[in-house]
C-alpha cells in the first residue's frame, strides 16, 4: 500500500453528506473544578475521517472518550446513531456495540491469544458462535496483515503488531464508528507507518473515524476534516488544506508553528 | 495418673492433624467463596455497597480471631441455637478468612491496568463479563502466591480452635500433655506437625510467585 500519509499534495475535499452518525450539542464536563469540555457542538456524518489535535490537556482525548462513555459528561447530550447517552444502560450498551476504540497503550488482553482477543466481544457480547467468532476474526487479522501471529500472545508482538490487532479486535464488532486515541503515541518510530497505513486502509473503505493524533502527515492526507482544540474548548475546524495553510485562529497559529517547526 | 509418652501418644497426636486439615480447608473453601463477593464488593462501583464491604473488613481485621471464635460460640447460645464447637470454629475462621482474602483479592483486582477495564468496556463487556472474561483472569495469577501464604496463616489460626473445645491438634496436644506432663516434648511435636503442613504450603507459595514473575516478563 502506498504511504499516502506522507505525500504533500492537499487532497481534494470529499463532499460528506451522509447522515448525522455522532452528534454532540452544548456537552459540558468538569474534573472536580478543571473544566475540561467547554460547550463542544460536533456532528460527524458517516463516512467521515475526523482528525483532532490540539497541545496536552486540551481535552481532545476526554471529547471523543465521551462518545463511548469511558468519560461521562455532565451536561448537554451526545447521540451515538440516533441513540442518546442517558443514565439507561441499555442504552450504553446499544452505543458501546456499535463504536469500536483503539487506545494509546493498545489495551489487549495479555492473558488471552491474539485471535481470542478477536473473539471475546463478538461471543460475549454479540452472542455468535465459537465457529464464527473465529471466521469473522482471521478475517480482520488478515485485514491487518497479522494473520500468521494468531495464536500468539500479545507480549510476543511488536508495539505496531499489537496495535494492528487492537484495530483488528475492534473491527471485529463490526462498529459504525471507530475512535482513535493517539494510536501511534506509544509506539518506536519505525511501527508508527504499520499503523497508520491500517488506518488509510479503514478510511479508503468509508469507516466514520475520529481520530485523536499528533501525526499531521495523516491529518493532511486523510482527513476530511481537522479539529483544533485548547483548553478544553474546538477553537478551529476545517478541511486539512485550509487548516494548515490558513489557520484562522491565534492558537492554532501557535500550535501548528510548534509542531511543524522541526 | 502420669503416663509415659510413647507411640499411642504419638498416634493420637497425627491423628488430630486430620481436624486441623478438615478445619482449615472447610474455612479455607468458605471464606474464599464469601471472600470473593467481599472483594468485588470493595471494588464496586457503587458507593454503599464498597463502605458496607470496608466496614465487614475492617471488624475482622481490627478485632482477635479468639474474639471472633467466642462471639460466634457463645453469641450462637445467646441467640438461642446450639452451636457445637465445630460449626462455631468452621463458622468464625470462614468469617475471619473472607475478611482477609477479600482485601488480599481487592488489592489483586485493583492490580490489573485500568486499561483492561476500557478496553473491555469499550468492546460493550458488562460487569459480569467483563469481571469474568478480562479482570478476574487477570487478578488470579496476582493472587495466587499472596493467597497461598494466606492458607499458611490460616492453618496456623485453627489453633485457637481448641480454646473453645474443638479437638484439633493443639488440643490434642494439649490432652496428651495433661495426661504426660512432658509440655516440651508434645508441644515440641505438635509444632512438628504444624510445621510439616505448612512449610510445603511457603515452598509452593515462594515458587508460584517465581513462576508468575517469569511468566509476566
Amino acid at each position: 500500500m502506498a504511504p499516502a500519509y506522507d505525500s504533500t499534495d492537499a487532497p481534494v475535499p470529499r463532499p460528506v453528506s451522509g447522515e448525522v452518525v455522532i452528534r454532540m450539542e452544548g456537552v459540558q464536563k468538569w474534573y472536580d473544578s478543571f473544566h475540561v469540555l467547554k460547550d463542544i457542538e460536533l456532528e460527524v456524518r458517516k463516512g467521515e475521517r475526523i482528525v483532532i489535535c490540539g497541545p496536552s490537556g486540551s481535552g481532545k482525548s476526554t471529547l471523543i472518550r465521551c462518545i463511548n462513555q469511558l468519560e461521562k459528561h455532565q451536561k448537554g447530550t451526545i447521540t451515538v446513531n440516533g441513540i442518546t447517552l442517558d443514565s439507561h444502560h441499555r442504552h450504553l450498551d446499544q452505543v458501546r456495540r456499535e463504536v469500536g476504540m483503539v487506545f494509546q497503550q493498545f489495551n489487549l488482553f495479555p492473558h488471552l491469544t491474539v485471535i481470542q482477543n478477536c473473539m471475546l466481544a463478538p461471543m460475549k457480547v454479540r452472542g455468535t458462535t465459537k465457529a464464527e467468532a473465529q471466521a469473522i476474526a482471521m478475517k480482520y487479522l488478515e485485514r491487518v496483515r497479522i494473520p500468521e501471529q494468531a495464536d500468539k500472545y500479545p507480549g510476543q508482538l511488536s508495539g505496531g503488531q499489537q496495535q494492528r490487532v487492537a484495530i483488528a479486535r475492534s473491527l471485529c464488532m463490526n462498529p459504525k464508528v471507530m475512535l482513535f486515541d493517539e494510536p501511534t503515541s506509544a509506539l518506536d518510530p519505525e511501527m508508527v507507518k504499520e499503523v497508520l497505513d491500517t488506518m488509510i486502509g479503514l478510511a479508503e473503505d468509508g469507516m466514520t473515524m475520529l481520530c485523536v493524533t499528533h501525526e499531521m502527515g495523516f491529518a493532511k492526507s486523510v482527513a476530511d476534516r481537522v479539529i483544533f482544540m485548547d483548553r478544553g474548548e474546538i477553537v478551529e475546524q476545517a478541511i486539512p488544506a485550509e487548516f494548515f495553510s490558513n489557520p484562522k485562529s491565534e492558537r492554532t497559529r501557535n500550535f501548528l508553528g510548534q509542531i511543524l517547526s522541526h | 495418673m502420669i503416663r509415659a509418652f510413647s507411640y499411642n501418644e504419638f498416634l493420637f497426636l497425627l491423628s488430630a492433624v486430620q481436624w486441623t486439615l478438615a478445619l482449615s480447608a472447610i474455612a479455607f473453601v468458605g471464606g474464599a467463596t464469601v471472600g470473593l463477593f467481599i472483594a468485588l464488593a470493595r471494588t464496586s462501583d457503587v458507593k454503599a455497597v464498597r463502605l458496607a464491604a470496608t466496614g465487614y473488613i475492617q471488624l475482622f481485621q481490627g478485632t482477635p480471631l479468639l474474639m471472633q471464635l467466642f462471639l460466634v460460640f457463645f453469641g450462637a447460645t445467646v441467640m438461642g441455637f446450639d452451636l457445637n464447637p465445630w460449626a462455631a470454629a468452621a463458622l468464625g475462621l470462614t468469617l475471619n478468612a473472607s475478611a482477609f482474602l477479600g482485601e488480599i483479592w481487592r488489592g489483586c483486582i485493583q492490580s490489573v491496568p485500568r486499561g483492561q477495564w476500557e478496553a473491555a468496556s469499550a468492546l460493550g463487556l458488562r460487569y459480569p463479563g467483563l469481571m469474568r472474561y478480562v479482570i478476574l483472569p487477570q487478578a488470579v495469577k496476582v493472587a495466587v502466591p499472596p493467597t497461598v501464604g494466606f492458607l499458611v496463616q490460616l492453618i496456623k489460626s485453627t489453633s485457637l480452635a481448641a480454646i473453645i473445645g474443638f479437638t484439633e491438634l493443639t488440643r490434642a496436644g494439649q490432652i496428651v500433655n495433661n495426661a504426660t506432663f512432658q509440655p516440651f516434648l508434645v508441644f515440641g511435636i505438635v509444632a512438628a506437625l504444624y510445621f510439616a503442613m505448612c512449610w510445603p504450603l511457603s515452598l509452593l507459595s515462594a515458587r508460584l510467585e517465581r513462576r508468575y514473575a517469569v511468566a509476566t516478563r
